[in-house]
């Protein structure tokens, strides 16, 4: 089984039917990332699956336990954690404050320093500056605080929602080899992205989602090679 | 020449005009009160006397203030139920508490412990009925357009005034201050009435714990933390429901003590008396900049300062009789002023669109 079971999620913003019974999963250790465009209902499907929309109806297992039937907050603590799109980074609290806010749930004081560490390795910037107020930072460090406050919470799925959006190529490029090396130390990733071909160069599978329905899925090699995908999200005619 | 006057905007003009009317006003006022002495039969001590008592009651205010604010950060929404939570620990520690232990002799026998008991029931009061209300009144409100959960907070506020004159009667009660608080006493050479230090030196204390328990816990940092960004706490695991109830717990906490102080203060509680001291403290908060601590603070203390020295000081410089019952007039057209010239406050910053 896998670790991320969505069974045909459906979901509304008012009359808005946003979803409309999209099912997929994601095995343990894959980075899987999922396509669209804009108003596909990416950002929706993730925002179901962390709990801040309920599922009307559809059924969300990780790991096999019921995740749709709890709010957002409970589910840090059962493995998920979710870097927001546009960062969500909290302005007005310092570096070291955000990334304590990663770890809220969590009363381990000694896991805490050690995670807090390995987050200073994983992004050395965000240690030179701990004591900083996270809104003065610029939108690349903002999207590295952001990845390590989630990785604060030793998430088994972390979800990430257009990482590489308003941030200059380079920095693209250093993201995305982050997110590849969160993946190799054992976190499974879920990643949402516009930069399809970023998303499918690092991914190991990927889903299409057009207007709230999962078009085609399939590995990601695959998907690159699809005429369809070139076509549409590639930029390649 | 003629390009100049064209850009210039008539309300623009008027606004200006009107600030300028003020400040001629007060300064006129003022210098003919110092130095050309019209009137002035004030010592120094007076003055001093005017400016402490104007520090107490600003203490009280900000106090007050403090929970308009914290609600404000969290909710964007104006809690006009909050004077009420101030007026329930008042009452209900006065009647329960206080008139007992007067009448059994050991509030004068042990005053320290009498003021901490008394002080405990109001905050525990306080809280209780302000968690009743958030969970009662605004929760299930939490997603309603900006004016539903601002008309229900009237009609809470109107609901605990009925409520407590219900239960404890429309007299005036009145408060037991114990022996060793009355009279005064003198620092530096100079007399200074006992309650107006207790009631300065305890509002030092709230603010210095309120400081510390929103800028170092853990659950300062989630309440600062939900105030940005509820979703974004939530991903956090932080339980938003819960930490916009601690937030108003806090609030009334320091209301509660500023109802006990009040009554040391003014020796009476009565059902009313939330209400203009409700709307007193908001004008301090929005004084300050509402949504800041340090705004409701510093607005609360620079409101009494100036109701307690504006009318003897600038009032009765420009020839007004009975100056002193026009404080109120100060403090509302300061409330006026500041939403004309610096809606943002003292020290506020300006509201982001998505607050606004």
């Amino acid at each position: 089984m896998a670790l991320l079971e969505v069974n045909n999620l459906h979901a509304y913003y008012g009359n808005i039917h946003a979803l409309k019974g999209i099912s997929l999963q994601v095995e343990e250790g894959e980075i899987v990332s999922l396509i669209g465009g804009n108003g596909a209902g990416k950002t929706t499907t993730l925002r179901s699956i962390s709990g801040l929309i309920p599922p009307k109806p559809g059924a969300i297992t990780l790991g096999g336990e019921d995740l749709s039937n709890h709010k957002a907050h409970e589910l840090v603590s059962r493995g998920v954690a979710m870097v927001p799109e546009g960062r969500g980074v909290f302005a007005k609290l310092t570096v070291l404050e955000n990334l304590e806010m990663g770890a809220f749930h969590r009363t381990d004081k000694d896991g805490i320093i050690a995670d807090l560490n390995s987050v200073y390795e994983l992004f050395p910037r965000l240690a030179e500056r701990k004591k900083q107020l996270a809104g003065t930072m610029s939108g690349g460090e903002q999207q590295m605080l952001a990845m390590g406050r989630a990785m604060m919470s030793r998430p088994t799925l972390l979800l990430l929602d257009e990482p590489s959006m308003g941030l200059a190529p380079v920095l693209v490029e250093a993201i995305f080899d982050t997110i590849t090396e969160i993946n190799k130390n054992g976190t499974t990733v879920l990643l949402v992205e516009q930069n399809a071909h970023m998303a499918l160069q690092v991914a190991h599978r990927g889903y299409v989602l057009q207007t709230g329905t999962i078009v085609l899925s399939d590995s990601a090699k695959e998907l690159q090679r699809n005429p369809m995908v070139q076509k549409a999200y590639l930029g390649i005619e | 020449m003629s390009q100049r006057f064209k850009d210039i905007d008539y309300i623009g003009v008027f606004l200006w005009v009107f600030r300028a009317i003020i400040i001629v006003l007060v300064i006129y006022g003022t210098v003919s009160k110092l130095f050309l002495g019209v009137g002035n039969e004030y010592t120094i001590e007076t003055w001093i006397d005017f400016f402490v008592s104007g520090l107490s009651q600003g203490s009280l205010y900000a106090l007050i203030a403090l929970g308009y604010t914290m609600v404000y950060g969290i909710l964007f929404m104006i809690n006009f139920a909050h004077g009420e939570f101030f007026m329930s620990g008042a009452m209900t520690s006065t009647v329960l508490v206080a008139t007992f232990l007067s009448a059994s002799g050991f509030l004068d026998a042990q005053p320290l412990v009498s003021m901490l008991l008394i002080t405990a029931v109001s905050i525990i009061t306080s809280i209780s009925v302000a968690l009743l209300t958030e969970r009662i009144a605004y929760r299930p409100l939490r997603r309603a357009p900006r004016l539903v959960p601002l008309i229900t907070a009237i009609g809470a506020s109107f609901f605990w005034q009925y409520f407590f004159r219900g239960l404890f009667g429309s007299a005036l009660i009145p408060f037991p201050v114990p022996e060793s608080l009355q009279g005064r006493w003198t620092i530096f050479g100079l007399e200074f009435l006992r309650t107006r230090v207790v009631v300065m030196g305890t509002t030092v204390i709230a603010l210095v714990f309120l400081y510390l328990f929103i800028q170092r816990t853990k659950t300062g940092k989630a309440i600062r933390a939900v105030a940005e960004d509820k979703d974004v706490a939530a991903l956090m695991g932080i339980n938003v429901d819960r930490t916009i109830s601690i937030t108003f717990a806090i609030g009334a906490a320091m209301a509660g003590i500023a109802g006990v102080l009040w009554g040391l203060v003014f020796r009476q509680v009565h059902f009313y008396m939330g209400f203009v001291p409700g709307i007193k403290a908001f004008t301090a908060a929005v004084f300050g900049g509402i949504g800041s601590i340090p705004g409701a603070a510093l607005g609360g203390l620079l409101l009494g300062v100036i109701e307690a020295v504006g009318p003897p000081l600038f009032l009765e410089g420009l020839g007004i009789v009975g100056a002193h019952q026009l404080k109120d007039v100060i403090a509302f057209t300061m409330l006026v002023l500041v939403l004309i010239f610096r809606p943002q406050g003292l020290i506020g910053e300006k509201l982001a669109e998505k607050k606004a």
